[in-house]
């Protein structure tokens, strides 16, 4: 299977005077989990929803395995599965009646679809919880249950709009593992989410998107790359040392530090881990003591930071932007 | 972690993966079997809500025609059982009226809820999703209907019209608010909030039921208002539904009553159907 799953073009959406999509180009490979990265108003949810052709673009095109999603919404439809950001299930009916009625809509014969919810209950840790409301299901259950539903036939390409917000730690590696299962079949997943852990963690590829525009395209490795190969961390033995310590560390490594909100913390960007070793060196010489001193890649909110001018939770004022 | 954890995980795994394998995607269902397994849906909706459907089913009809018989009959009619003669055909319009805003309600829930999304990418034929909720609604209209005849009967109505009589003007009475219904069902998918459908049971509903021919002759009324009251949507039911019952229908009345009916049908449900294909995920 080669080709693309998802090719976008100049997407642009408003809703009444708030233009929430500036613009947005993207191409997800077939069989990869790829990750949209933004903060909370950033568009997110918008954009899937037109991938999923229950929005229409204002402009632009989006193309599904080749379809136009807007002209074969209907045959589009066929090929994926969406899960929302808030569980879509009936909540006075049980887990099992709620996959049943799926089941029947997506084609099923009565009995068929009853074996399948049944099949899925059990995949999904849910059997015993099968005969209960979905209203009454704890958070996890519901995701899980939504995820199931978006399973009766197996989509060539799952929508996961935020499929961990929300969700205890447990739950969160139960979904992680669901989406790493999806991906070993060859199912190709766009997941959306606030957690840079969680597309460090999932996709193959991300985009961040802010402000209606995709800001930086990538491996997770690229974009911190793209940030500087690497960055040094350290933290001091006494905080008053800190300016110093960003003074050494500027003319070591010729570039600007960063300060932590831990008023003993330091990171600068180092290119090479050469001059970064020659960087401790000329602490020690300088009479800094440091208590901890780490040569990594950086991690995706210092991404999110240099990309941005913000850390991507300070974002969560700029909603309707 | 301990190695039975493991073994657990794995088999979950396997389970998973079996689960996750359903490549053959069978062709859409038809139109009729999208409307029955809506219907099927609100079928269990409804039994879930027994207690609260037995209410508008047994106990507004009872109270209500209860109230009106007693309270009005000897003030109007100069006594409750010529009164009540007159009187029930119109009360199956008012019980079964202010039952159809529940379609308005039932469509609304589900777009609010993310429910409304899921159908939305599943290849049925969409209309389904309201109409399959309209036939479970046409049911508890019958019982309402029933029970307020049943009750009637008790209280000593008799209709003029005899067993087919009663039936033709239930039919009818039925066919008035499923057109009724498309009206609310349209509400319910434009509705920014579910208490704005509510409210217009209030500010519409209500003064269209009390300006109607239900609980009075237009004939003791002035001029004026017994124009308005004549050409009242509910009145035209009315009036049909009583000649039905009483075996006397005039087939101007039928007509009038039908072809209002028809209008309200032909316009709202188109569309609402349009609406609801274009409305879209917030």
């Amino acid at each position: 299977m080669t080709g693309l799953a998802i090719e976008v073009q100049g997407l642009r959406k408003s809703f009444g005077s708030a233009e929430v999509l500036r613009g947005i180009d993207l191409k997800v490979e077939r069989g990869r989990v790829y990750a949209i990265l933004g903060p909370n108003g950033a568009g997110k949810t918008t954009l899937v929803s037109i991938l999923s052709t229950l929005l229409r673009p204002d402009a632009g095109s989006v193309r599904i395995f080749g379809l136009d999603a807007v002209r074969d919404a209907g045959a589009v439809r066929s090929r994926i599965g969406l899960t929302g950001q808030f569980a879509a299930v009936d909540e006075g009916m049980s887990g099992r009646d709620n996959l049943t009625l799926f089941g029947r809509l997506t084609g099923y014969s009565v009995r068929e679809a009853r074996k399948r919810a049944d099949e899925l209950l059990e995949a999904f840790g849910l059997t015993e919880a099968g005969k209960r409301p979905a209203g009454k299901y704890s958070g996890g259950m519901r995701r899980r249950l939504d995820i199931a539903a978006a399973m009766l036939v197996t989509p060539d390409l799952l929508f996961l709009d935020e499929p961990t917000t929300g969700l205890d730690p447990r739950s969160r590696s139960e979904v992680w593992d669901i989406v790493r299962a999806l991906a070993a079949r060859g199912t190709t997943v766009l997941l959306t989410t606030q957690y840079l852990e969680e597309a460090d963690q999932l996709a193959d590829r991300l985009a961040v998107i802010d402000g209606g525009t995709v800001i930086a395209e990538g491996t997770s490795g690229e974009l911190k790359a793209s940030v500087g190969s690497g960055t040094v961390s350290i933290r001091l033995a006494s905080p008053e040392q800190r300016e110093t310590a960003g003074r050494v560390l500027r003319q070591a490594l010729n570039a600007e530090a960063r300060l932590h909100s831990d008023p003993a913390a330091l990171s600068v960007p180092a290119a090479d881990p050469l001059l970064a070793a020659n960087a401790l060196t000329e602490l020690a010489r300088a009479g800094i003591a440091t208590t901890q001193f780490s040569l990594g890649q950086p991690s995706l909110d210092e991404v999110f930071l240099a990309l941005t001018g913000h850390h991507a939770e300070e974002a969560k004022g700029a909603e309707g932007i | 972690m301990s190695m039975s954890a493991n073994q657990a995980n794995q088999a979950n795994r396997a389970n998973l993966m079996r689960a996750l394998s359903a490549n053959e995607r069978p062709r859409g269902p038809n139109a009729l079997s999208a409307v029955g397994t809506f219907t099927w849906r609100a079928m269990r909706g409804t039994l879930s809500q027994l207690p609260y459907m037995a209410i508008d089913v047994v106990i507004f009809p009872i109270i209500f025609l209860l109230i009106f018989t007693f309270m009005f009959g000897g003030a109007i009619s100069g006594s409750t059982g010529n009164y009540l003669q007159f009187l029930l055909p119109g009360m199956l319009v008012y019980t079964v009226t202010t039952m159809t805003v529940y379609i308005g309600i039932a469509i609304k829930t589900d777009i609010d809820r993310g429910v409304f999304n899921r159908f939305r990418t599943l290849p049925f034929w969409q209309p389904a999703a309201i109409i399959g909720t309209m036939l479970i609604n046409l049911l508890s209209y019958a019982a309402a209907l029933t029970t307020t005849i049943a009750f009637g009967l008790a209280l000593g109505f008799r209709p003029e019209g005899g067993f087919a009589g009663a039936v033709s003007a239930m039919l009818l009475v039925i066919l008035y608010a499923f057109s009724v219904s498309w009206i609310f069902a349209c509400i319910g998918v434009v509705a920014k909030k579910t208490e704005s459908i509510t409210t217009l049971t209030y500010v519409v509903l209500y003064p269209l039921m009390f300006t109607s021919n239900v609980f009075a002759d237009t004939s003791t009324m002035p001029d004026w208002l017994g124009r308005i009251v004549a050409y009242n949507p509910i009145s035209l039911v009315s009036t049909a539904a009583r000649g039905l019952m009483h075996g006397d229908a005039a087939a101007a009345d039928l007509l009038t009553a039908l072809a209002g009916m028809a209008v309200f049908f032909a316009a709202f449900a188109p569309l609402t159907f349009w609406l609801y294909r274009r409305k879209t995920a917030r």
